[in-house]
């Protein structure tokens, strides 16, 4: 890695949200490199002057004493309220709470509505970051094999499930190899395959879905973003091969 | 409420002033009771802040939309002079601080406060921001590195 690398990476090696690899080279660089030692220092006395300076501001007694109200006046509620909405339940609440009348509940629908749709984007989003990282920080691969029997022992003891790992250079999509990864809330596998000179993240994980369903096409900027279900397994597939050929390789690992 | 600290400081540093921070957070538990009965759970803090967070941004849009400039995610300016912003944050105190980092742009600042004085994950902090974790990576370093400017510049205060 050089200069320019790790500058991208410091922050979070500061903030100690590196994996374990990347973070040794960047150790390993700071030892040899007195401009990004330097760097180093000037965050490190930044993050203690912010955290030792005591900036944080508690809430006023006052304020303290309203919440308590509220908490009171909700528990004085109608019994429906006070129940432990879990959030498949959530729903049929608000629901209720909109038939009973109120601005309120419209509003608090709309929140759930719009927290729906982030939250269908989100994945997208957080895809095609993990893509675009794994490709700068070039740590496209914890193991990097191109034989499936390698790939997926590799797997074992990682993830509390077993990804199906194939390869198909046969019909031009090798695998090239496979790491963990974060997504949707949950460790994922990502299986690395390279289609011409283009690299095919696959992130895998098992889904409450036994059935197969087709494979649904999005765009990202300038990539593409493809989610389908089989075998039990939801898989996310973000590259910047074109459509089609994602398409083609979604059916090779199953989608209908 | 046994994050309603952690609600208020993160409201306070968005709004600016105690009044509208505790209107805002009691606008928010407001929301918060009525959205599951009352806060629990472990992702109980991040559940709350994320509330917290979207009255605020929906109360400085209507009361103050100047403040919510969407910030562009370009490159990273470097820092100036990283000895002399180091010395010079290294002198300063409480006040300057708190004034360096209430002069941040409303999305740098609420990635800080979350980040450095709640102590949140990125992924804590990408939940409450509603943004990929890539992005809280990106706007931490945006975020110190303007402080770092701002102390390199004011120098050996």
């Amino acid at each position: 890695m050089n200069c320019a690398d790790i500058r991208k990476l410091i922050h979070a090696w500061a903030d100690d949200e590196l994996d374990l690899v990347r973070s040794l080279e960047v150790e390993q660089h700071l030892k040899g490199c007195p401009e990004c030692a330097a760097e180093r220092n000037s965050i490190q006395f930044l993050r203690d002057a912010l955290r030792q300076n005591d900036l944080t501001h508690r809430a006023p007694e006052s304020l303290r004493k309203e919440i308590r109200k509220l908490a009171r006046a909700d528990a004085d509620g109608p019994a429906r309220d006070r129940e432990d909405a879990q959030p498949a339940g959530m729903m049929q609440l608000w629901i209720w709470r909109l038939l009973a009348g109120g601005a309120t509940a419209f509003a608090i629908l709309t929140i759930v509505s719009r927290f729906e749709i982030s939250g269908g984007n989100q994945l997208v989003d957080e895809a095609v970051a993990s893509h675009v990282r794994s490709l700068q920080a070039n740590h496209l691969m914890d193991v990097a094999s191109t034989d499936q029997h390698t790939v997926k022992p590799w797997f074992a003891g990682k993830l509390d499930f077993a990804p199906p790992v194939k390869d198909f250079a046969a019909q031009d999509y090798p695998l090239i190899g496979g790491r963990l990864d974060y997504l949707d809330g949950r460790t994922v596998a990502a299986l690395v395959y390279q289609y011409k000179k283009h690299f095919i993240n696959v992130f895998v994980w098992p889904s409450a879905n036994a059935k197969a369903t087709a494979p649904v096409l999005e765009n990202d900027r300038g990539y593409s973003i493809i989610n389908f279900e089989a075998d039990g397994f939801h898989y996310c597939i973000v590259s910047d091969a074109e459509g089609k050929a994602l398409n083609e390789f979604a059916g090779l690992l199953g989608g209908l | 409420m046994p994050h309603l600290d952690a609600a208020y400081n993160l409201a306070r540093w968005l709004a600016g002033n105690d009044h509208d921070a505790a209107d805002i957070v009691q606008d928010a538990c407001v929301r918060a009771f009525r959205f599951a009965g009352n806060c629990r759970g472990e992702n109980a803090r991040a559940w709350l802040l994320t509330i917290v967070r979207n009255t605020a941004f929906t109360w400085l849009k209507k009361n103050r939309p100047k403040a919510v400039v969407s910030i562009d995610d370009d490159e990273l300016a470097e820092v100036e002079d990283t000895n002399r912003a180091a010395n010079s944050i290294h002198g300063a105190d409480t006040g300057v601080l708190r004034a360096a980092l209430a002069a941040l742009p409303l999305e740098f600042r609420e990635a800080l406060v979350l980040r450095e004085l709640e102590g949140c994950s990125y992924k804590e902090i990408a939940e409450v921001a509603g943004v990929p974790v890539g992005t809280v990576m990106s706007r931490l370093a945006r975020a110190r590195r303007q402080l770092q400017n701002q102390f390199a510049r004011k120098g050996g205060l």
